[in-house]
Formats: structure tokens, sequence, C-alpha cells
């Protein structure tokens, strides 16, 4: 390209605009036709277990055992959906008051720590890889419940544990942030009232900041739902519904992950697993449409 | 009790759990470092794995993720920064972007491990890539796309008004001005954003197992022509990365050292993570300073 003709011709100036107009739509739009195929390629796979493999809805919902070679294959999956939501619920217990102090220290407490001390803290936390999370919970959280508690050490309180520290950065950053936009007159009316730290912060800080709190929470549960990996390596992997917590369980991310090389493209084992991967998916659009209902919440 | 010494057992406990998270922290990345670091050598680094002999490195896997790495970045920047530019400055406001909005978010929370799974679906067996290095450089494509798009339009949105529009009133068109005035003012935040996804790639594993694969073929590290089977930068070859790997020395390791291995691999990865990290905070700052009159 001739920087000098550049003045003089008018034409290249509306190909370039062109051109720009053009790129980016091809952009978003690769990203529009992915998610969609992506959903449909799910949905379809995970719907054939019902259209094709004439399995019933209801009994692979509600179904307690999973034996797919067994005469007959039974796929009931409601173990691996009772383990990912007590997994994730468990965590989200765990994580949520440790996340609030957190933010409440950063904010309320010492800013100072906070921005040069918490903040990078928080940050390495949601660095680290989810592998690495799982290699931990293997080499110390396992064997320390072992021997704390009457069982194996894996299980669902281990794989809540690990999830907890995954989901801790999330929902800490988002309650910082939430703590951080509250208009200053609320506390300061609060404090001229003559009420202490801590009361302002329990009646005026956390009633006002819940919605943010819980969108955050629901964030942290959702990344907690759908991490695999991690999970993976401390539940143990038996497909039951456990008697305690700290008896070897599965979710429906540690199935998919288990099984899906194991079978064969096609066939009714392999098309169930597409539906844990439906349901899977269906649980993500029930998440982002609650945090979607919650930020509505929060604007009033 | 008084409300004074509320306020105090309160503040004591809010202190003492934040010390408990940083301890916590302290403690496992201490425990990573002091459990891998005495296993890292040269020859962990280069060697390849071994399957039930002790003495395995991690050699391919450790190349196998940084290029693994660069080739997703290589799709992922030019497709993240040309969406997050149409999103900030072509799309219009109303019923169709606040959809394409909807619809990025979606993406954004998809768990990884289904990115994988539509990944082996669609690349891996439909476009019949094979579990190779391209198969799963384009599943961490999907999976990092809304992040860079994110990224692209917050460092967008930082360019101060003024001067976009004084590039407009100068008659230059609307994509150079992005090209030329905005691209560069937004670009520390764009970076360091990069470099952000780039550590979020190199520890990704659920997304690349069943696209990248679980193994890898015998390299020869003397031969760098891409289209020969055993060179290691042939992209249409099965590549196991170092994330992929910990998983699985963890799961069904047989050889005796599986332990030391997976924490020897877990230190490395989380070294290299930890360098991004700084590296993109460093960067930042330093064209910050260098672009911005501030000192």
């Amino acid at each position: 390209m001739k920087k000098s003709n550049d003045r003089e011709v008018a034409t290249p100036h509306l190909a370039e605009e062109w051109v720009g107009k053009v790129y980016t739509f091809i952009c978003i739009l690769f990203l529009i036709i992915t998610i969609f195929s992506m959903v449909y390629f799910v949905a379809s796979k995970g719907l054939s277990t019902f259209l094709v493999n004439g399995v019933n809805v209801k009994d692979l919902l509600t179904g307690l055992k999973w034996k797919p070679d067994g005469e007959p294959p039974m796929f009931g999956a409601l173990p691996f959906i009772f383990g990912s939501f007590s997994t994730s619920i468990l965590a989200a217990i765990i994580a949520a008051p440790l996340g609030f102090c957190a933010a409440v220290f950063m904010i309320e407490l010492s800013p100072k720590i906070g921005r040069t001390f918490m903040q990078p803290v928080i940050e390495l936390l949601a660095g680290i890889p989810s592998v690495v999370y799982g290699f931990v919970g293997l080499s110390v959280v396992v064997p320390l419940f072992r021997d704390i508690f009457p069982g194996q050490g894996v299980g669902i309180a281990a794989g809540a544990l690990v999830l907890a520290f995954m989901i801790l950065p999330t929902i800490t950053t988002i309650a910082t942030d939430a703590l951080a936009s509250l208009p200053a007159g609320l506390k300061e009316g609060s404090y001229a009232l003559g009420a202490t730290r801590w009361q302002t912060i329990y009646r005026i800080v956390l009633p006002t900041t819940l919605p943010a709190q819980m969108t955050g929470i629901v964030l942290g549960i959702a990344r907690a739902f759908g991490e695999a990996l991690a999970v993976q390596m401390v539940i143990g992997n038996a497909p039951h519904i456990p008697h305690s917590l700290f008896q070897s369980a599965s979710t429906l991310t540690s199935a998919i992950t288990l099984s899906m090389g194991n079978t064969a493209m096609g066939s009714v084992q392999n098309n169930a697993l597409w539906s844990l991967a439906l349901i899977l998916m269906m649980m993500t659009f029930v998440f982002v449409f609650i945090i979607r209902w919650l930020e509505g919440r929060k604007k009033l | 009790m008084s409300a004074k010494t509320a306020d105090k057992i309160a503040t004591g406990i809010i202190i003492f759990i934040t010390g408990l998270i940083a301890l916590a922290l302290i403690g496992l990345l201490g425990y990573i470092l002091f459990r891998g670091m005495g296993h890292i050598s040269w020859h962990f680094l280069t060697s390849p794995p071994e399957t039930i002999r002790k003495g395995g490195g991690i050699g391919p896997q450790l190349f196998n993720s940084l290029f693994l790495l660069v080739l997703t970045m290589v799709i992922t920047v030019p497709i993240g920064i040309g969406a997050g530019i149409y999103m900030s400055e072509y799309a219009k406001a109303g019923k169709i972007t606040s959809t394409i909005r909807l619809i990025v978010e979606v993406l954004s929370s998809f768990p990884s491990i289904i990115v994988g799974l539509f990944g082996l679906l669609v690349i891996v067996n439909k476009f019949n890539f094979g579990f190779s290095l391209l198969s799963g450089a384009l599943a961490l494509t999907i999976f990092n796309l809304p992040l860079m798009v994110r990224i692209t339009e917050q460092g967008l949105r930082s360019v101060p008004l003024a001067q976009k529009e004084a590039s407009l009133a100068l008659g230059i068109s609307k994509w150079k001005t992005i090209r030329s005035v905005q691209l560069p003012i937004a670009l520390p935040i764009v970076l360091s954003g990069s470099i952000l996804a780039a550590g979020r790639i190199f520890g990704e594993a659920a997304a690349l197992l069943f696209t990248a694969g679980m193994s890898t073929p015998r390299l020869d590290f003397s031969d760098w022509n891409p289209l020969h089977s055993d060179s290691p930068l042939n992209p249409m070859r099965p590549a196991e990365t170092l994330a992929v790997h910990i998983w699985k020395i963890n799961s069904e390791g047989l050889a005796p050292d599986a332990t030391q291995i997976a924490a020897g691999a877990s230190a490395v990865l989380i070294i290299t993570v930890l360098l991004f990290n700084l590296g993109a905070r460093a960067l930042g700052r330093y064209m910050h300073n260098k672009f911005t009159a501030s000192k």
C-alpha cells in the first residue's frame, strides 16, 4: 500500500472501512455458529439415548443403578446428579463465608493489606490449574480424611473441599466488587447513628449487597458443577449414592471423563454418557439464567 | 454482650479467617514447590516418560504444552480481538446485540469438559482431524474466545472518547481509527489479558482429554519439518500436554515413581503459570508507563 496515494483516492478508504466491518462480523459470526452447533450436537447426541435406544427419560433421571454393561443395561443417573449437586453446593457453603470474610477484610478492615497482599493471593489461587488442585487433594486432603474419619478418605467431602478452594477466588472477587461499589453514605449514616463496624456490616452492608453476593455464589456453584478432573481425582468414582460424606461417590463430570474413552461412538453406553453431558449443559443454562435474574435484581 | 465486644469478636474472626485463606495458599504453593522442586532436573525436563520403569521425564509433554499454547494463541487472538471490536464498536444497542452478549456469556460458562466433548464429536470425528494438536488448539480456542472478547471490549472501553473523536474528525475511517488509534491505546490491557488467558490454556486438561489425546508418539527432536509424522512440529499428531499427563499418572500411572513425577510436573506447571501471572502484571505496568504520561 502506497501512503502518498491515500489522500487522493477515496475508494481505498471505503474499501478499508468495508474490510473492517466484514472481518469483525465474520469473527462474531464464528462465535455464534460455534455455540449453536455446540448446543445442537450435544443435544442430538444426548437425546438419541431416548429417541434411538429407547431408554426412558424418567428412568435415566431417577434411576439409582448405573450398569451400562449389565443384562439388561441400566442407566440410572441419579447418583451422578446427586454427586454433582452435593459436591458443588457443599463447596459453596464452605467457600461463601470465607469469601465474604476476605472481602470485608479487604474493603472495610484493611484496604492497604487487602490491595497489596490479599488481592495477589486471591489472583494466584485463581491461576492454579485444576489438575494441580486435584493432585494436592489426592496427596493431602484424602490421606487426612482417611486418618480422621472412617472410610477411604475419598468422597463428597474431599471433592467439596477441593472445589471450595477452586471457587473461592470467584466468590471473593465478586463480593469485593460489591462491597467496594456500595455508596459511602449508607455506611456513614450507620456510623453516625453510633453503630459499631460489625453492626454496620451485618445490618447494612450484608443486606444491601446480598444479590451481588448471591451472584458470586451461583457463579461459584456453576464452576464447581462443571469442574471435571480435580473432582474425579478425589471423589472415588463409585456409581452409587453414598451413605456418608466420606464414602466413594461419583459426579456427572467424573462419569463422563472416566467412561467416554472406553465406549464406542454410537453405542447405547456411549449415548448415555452424552445424555449426562446434556444434563450438564442444561444446568449451565439454568445457572446463567439465575445469574441474569440476580443481576437484574441488583439494579433495583 | 455489648455491641463493642461483639464488634471486637467479629473483627477478630474476620481477620483470623482471612489469615487462614492466605496461609492456605502459602501452604498450597509451598507444598507443591517443596514436594516437586527436588525432582526437577535437566534430565526430568527433557527426557521422555517411562511407563513402568523409574526415572521418566516430562520432556515431550512440556514441549506439547508450549507448542499447543502458541498454536491456540495464533488462532484465538485474531478472532477474539475481531469479535471484541465488533461488540464494542460496530454492534448497535438493541435486541440482537444483547442476544449476542447472552450467547457469549453462555459460552464462557460452559464447562470445559463440554467443550472437549464437542471437540471430540465435531473436530476430531466430523472434520476428521483425529486426536491432534490442531484439534486441541481449536477446542481451546472455543474455550478461550469469550474471555478474549471480554478483554478486548474492556481495553477498547478504556480508550478516551476524545482521542477516538479527534481521529474521526480528521476524516480517518472508522476501521483505521480502531486499528491505529484505539487498539494501540488498548494494547496494555489486551496484552496482559491475553497472557492470563495463556496461563489458563497452559493448565487446562479437561478440554484436551478427548481432543489432543492422551498419548504422544515417539518424537524425533532433530526433525523440524512440520510435515513429517514424527516431527515435534507436526500439528496433526496426538499430543499429551503437561496437565493431562499429571491427571493420567495420578489415575493410572504404573511407574514406581509416579507420585514424584506428578509432584515435579505440578511444580513445573505452577511455576510456569506464576511466571505468566507476574509477566502479565509487569508488562501491563511497563506499557502503561511507556504509553501514558504517568510515571
